[in-house]
């Protein structure tokens, strides 16, 4: 696992070809507005970027190094204060070179949403490195 | 470098518990703000390159975003993040981070800022954020 995720406390929920569901929980740490205690924004881009991630590794069946090469979030609402956040993404179409992927993500209910993201990876980044 | 707006800015940052789990501060100069995300293994995404995680580095921009946001509007609740775009330019290598955010526009409810990020050299960005953001005005 990926330290960040690993500190992140992200946890697999479900995976099948193309499709990913991840979880993060509610920790104080995570709070980005103490007067709320509603868990950051940063908390959910992290987890929606790595879901996405997952979600075009099971599309391909294998894990191939990818890199992100655009994310765009809506934040639609804020969490619940005091909860956690799952994500769910969506591989729709991949070509040799870049992985197209939308997610959602949500705190208590799968169809009241905080979050909606489309993104764009770049697959078998090993052959060809983001290089400065 | 501006000590005592930076300190109190910085307190104002570190109030927020995420900012202190990033492990992000910021330096000021006048009201020119670099944000800094030391190098921390918990910020690895990929370890077999290592690469910051571009989640991380997503949240670091959009952090230095309402940052610069504080320091044009002192005194003020964090404003709400309604949207961003992250462009990922190179990969992040493991070491320390830097950021700089224009505030391209900061109407009476949304501002419109666009933030940059680098490591080595600032003419090679690692990562680039366009953010819409609402500004609470109390009352």
């Amino acid at each position: 696992m990926a330290p960040h995720a690993d500190a992140l406390g992200l946890t697999l929920v479900s995976i099948e070809k193309g499709r990913g569901t991840m979880s993060a929980p509610w920790r104080e740490e995570f709070v980005g507005d103490p007067e709320t205690e509603v868990i950051a924004s940063g908390v959910v881009t992290a987890l929606i970027d790595h879901t996405c991630g997952l979600a075009i590794n099971s599309a391909m069946g294998e894990m191939v190094p990818i890199a992100t090469l655009d994310l765009r979030i809506d934040y639609l609402r804020p969490a619940a204060p005091r909860s956690g956040v799952t994500a769910e993404a969506h591989a729709y179409r991949l070509t040799r070179t870049v992985g197209f992927v939308r997610a959602e993500a949500w705190d208590a209910d799968r169809n009241d949403l905080v979050a909606t993201a489309q993104a764009a990876f770049m697959l078998n980044t090993r052959a060809q490195p983001l290089k400065g | 470098m501006d000590e005592a707006a930076t300190q109190s800015l910085d307190a104002f940052l570190q109030r927020a518990p995420y900012v202190r789990f990033l492990g992000m501060r910021v330096e000021l100069a006048g009201d020119e703000m670099t944000a800094i995300l030391p190098f921390s293994r918990h910020l690895i995404g990929n370890p077999m390159l290592p690469a910051l995680h571009g989640g991380a580095i997503g949240a670091f921009l959009e952090l230095t975003a309402l940052a610069q946001l504080a320091v044009a509007d002192p005194g003020r609740r964090m404003p709400k993040t309604i949207d961003i775009t992250v462009e990922y330019l190179r990969s992040g290598r493991a070491q320390d981070t830097y950021a700089r955010a224009i505030l391209r526009k900061v109407g009476r409810r949304v501002a419109n800022v666009q933030v940059e990020a680098w490591q080595d050299s600032r003419a090679q960005p690692i990562a680039g954020l366009t953010g819409h953001f609402l500004m609470r005005n109390e009352g």
